[in-house]
């Protein structure tokens, strides 16, 4: 065994181990956590394979933007986990009864040996540049027309985004940038002579 | 890339900048332009298929090294597409503006679904498909949940959500497959490999999930669980959108990927099973389940079912006679439900949607013409001769039957029978109940509302007629 596979292995393991995590544990923060670590093992089997570049976008992106912008969400809602999970524990033979029939078929129509992967390109086959340069070529020649369609599908993400959460309600108080920067200083502060108070506290004659 | 890729794809390149163009209209323009919005959809909608056409004097030819093709199929699946949206655009107008629904978002979501959906008919290559499908899907999505206030619409919007991303990941699962299996996500390239594979079975299993993909996108059993869900759900205008065009895109989609020669056609014994399955289990569902409902939305969804499971058949006999047949079938499909989605948008006004069966009754004593219209389609639908619904069921048996599918055939035809108990039930509410007295049906003033749904409703009986130059356009479209 090379120490390659050994290492796939390790990944793999806190891979899955993460995966199963995330859909079992009772708290959504950790929950949330258990989904980096299922990130960065991918990553890390992606290293295995050669694709730094892909690799290090996992992590910089997925982990480092999308996951702690799901963490602060997660902790802003007030989600009662306990109600969505009343019926778990009774369809949990089913579906592992479901889930061990089909791994027996694939497992048993494909045999074991069948499931090794080819190996990954070796360096001549890259032409001895870096995958950073492939991806690059790749996406703007041979891939450009799916490359700006997925720009389009952002677009449609973002009108759909609008158009199901922005209402325009009345009487509701916004802040005016514009407003707030044009306004002068007699406007901000209205200095009012008043005759001075006479006597305070503590001052009892 | 070179100019003539450009050329080819100068449809779609249109659209997608007519699209920015009519968002910032309607992002700046303001209230007042809304029916600006309407014509000027129409107008994009025009020149589009003007372009669809002026494409296919290039063709046949592949662009944007083969991720893009332009073929008869493509032109013809897109064209029909066209009308289909420009139909939902002029019946769903006073509808909307009742509702106050945002007509702006209404307009620009249903085009960027129309883009996507010339996308995934034009595509070479399963990344193509992918990223059309998701377009189409995604925007589907946001109309369904488009009524905010409607908890209805929510939850479909949801429903649809969920499974529909699930079935995405099924889908990309299953091209991953393909992919292991062969190594080229071209559709060509993976016709061409796979026969000498040596990991065959891996394709047939991604072949599976693909068909579990294709299957949810038809809403055939048994992936069919979120079709009457959305179409009860979501507001009218909605639901015959996502009755129709989507449709088109899913016949297409699963001729590119099955079918025509590429693509996972060498695997036709394995797929043959499993769609003939899909095709009888949506036959039974749509017939049977269709006659308890009493929501007219409801029954036309399981309805939807019962024709996906004709389309199957057309597909199941994997000749390219069969192919045009279930091509045919679709555009019948598509013309059939915009007729009958279109009268339930002429009765309903505020505050009364027209979408129970008992709100038909006695249709005929208050608008004799309406209740006309949606005798004529709900014959069709049920396939009577001589109207276009019934040519479309005869060419998908005939194929089965030329492909030694008897059995499939006679499943067809009973299902035909029994389903025709329930559109005659709306027929004889219509015809024979007497009015309801606590409730007056008044037809829409909208005047292009009602020359429009005329000229459809008519051309169901004027296609039945004439279906010869279509069918041979189906033909062309798919032998090339």
């Amino acid at each position: 065994m090379s120490i390659e596979l050994l290492a796939f292995y390790f990944f793999a393991f806190f891979a899955v181990l993460g995966a199963l995590l995330v859909i079992s544990l009772r708290n959504p923060v950790h929950a949330v956590l258990s989904l980096v670590l299922t990130f960065f093992s991918m990553a890390s089997i992606w290293m295995l394979l050669r694709a730094e570049f892909l690799a290090l976008v996992l992590i910089v992106v997925y982990v480092g933007a999308v996951m702690v912008l799901f963490l602060f969400v997660v902790m802003m809602l007030d989600i009662k986990v306990a109600a969505a999970r009343e019926g778990f524990i009774r369809y949990l033979p089913v579906g592992i009864g479901v889930a061990a029939v089909m791994l027996a078929e694939m497992v048993a129509l494909l045999g074991v040996r069948a499931m090794h992967v080819a190996p990954p390109p070796s360096a001549a086959v890259m032409g001895g540049q870096a995958n950073v340069v492939w991806i690059g070529r790749a996406l703007y020649t041979e891939y450009l027309l799916p490359f700006e369609l997925a720009a389009m599908i952002l677009t449609v993400g973002i009108v759909a985004a609008v158009a199901l959460t922005l209402r325009r309600r009345p009487g509701v108080r916004h802040q005016d940038a514009a407003r707030q920067v044009a306004v002068s200083a007699h406007e901000r502060v209205r200095l009012v002579s008043m005759p001075a108070e006479r006597g305070g506290n503590g001052a009892q004659p | 890339m070179s100019w003539n890729d450009l050329i080819n794809v100068l449809p779609e390149l249109y659209l997608t900048g007519s699209i920015c163009v009519l968002l910032l209209f309607d992002a700046f323009a303001g209230a007042r332009y809304r029916n600006a919005m309407h014509w000027l959809s129409m107008l994009v909608l025009i020149v589009t298929a003007l372009l669809v056409v002026a494409a296919q004097r290039v063709g046949p030819a592949t662009a944007f090294s083969g991720m893009y093709i332009n073929d008869a199929l493509a032109g013809l699946l897109k064209l029909f597409s066209i009308l289909a949206v420009a139909l939902v655009f002029v019946f769903a107008s006073p509808y909307l503006r009742m509702r106050k629904l945002a007509a702006g978002e209404f307009h620009t979501l249903a085009l960027f679904a129309l883009l996507g959906i010339m996308m995934l008919v034009s595509a070479g290559n399963l990344v193509m498909i992918y990223l059309g499908l998701e377009m189409l899907t995604l925007s589907s999505y946001a109309l369904v949940a488009l009524d905010r206030d409607s908890p209805r619409a929510t939850e479909a919007a949801m429903k649809y959500f969920v499974l529909g991303a699930m079935a995405s990941g099924l889908l990309l699962y299953g091209m991953s497959m393909i992919y292991g299996a062969t190594g080229t996500l071209s559709l060509a390239g993976i016709g061409a490999t796979l026969p000498m594979s040596p990991h065959y079975m891996l394709a047939v299993f991604g072949v599976v999930f693909v068909l579990a993909g294709i299957a949810f996108k038809f809403g055939a059993a048994p992936f069919h669980m979120w079709l009457p869900d959305v179409y009860e759900g979501s507001p009218t205008a909605v639901t015959l959108f996502v009755a129709s065009a989507p449709k088109l895109a899913a016949v297409g989609m699963a001729l590119r990927l099955l079918d025509l020669g590429g693509g996972l056609h060498p695997l036709f014994p394995y797929w043959q099973d499993m769609l003939a399955v899909l095709a009888v289990a949506s036959l039974a569902i749509g017939s049977l389940v269709a006659i308890v409902q009493s929501n007219l939305k409801r029954m036309l969804a399981y309805s939807t079912i019962g024709h996906m499971g004709y389309l199957l058949i057309g597909l199941c006999a994997g000749t390219s006679f069969g192919a045009a047949a279930s091509v045919f079938y679709a555009i019948a499909y598509v013309l059939m439900s915009t007729a009958a989605f279109g009268v339930i948008l002429a009765l309903a006004r505020t505050g009364f949607e027209a979408d129970q069966i008992e709100d038909l009754r006695g249709l005929n004593q208050r608008s004799p013409w309406l209740a006309g219209l949606m005798a004529l389609a709900m014959f069709s639908l049920a396939g009577v001769p001589p109207l276009f619904g019934f040519w479309a069921k005869l060419l998908v048996l005939q194929a089965a039957i030329q492909a030694n599918l008897l059995w499939l055939a006679i499943v067809g035809a009973v299902a035909a029978i029994i389903s025709l108990f329930y559109y005659l039930r709306v027929v004889k509410v219509m015809y024979f109940d007497s009015p309801a007295e606590d409730r007056t049906l008044i037809a829409t003033s909208d005047a292009s509302l009602r020359w429009v749904l005329s000229l459809n409703a008519l051309a169901l009986l004027a296609l039945g007629v004439f279906q010869g130059p279509l069918l041979d356009w189906c033909l062309r479209g798919i032998t090339g």
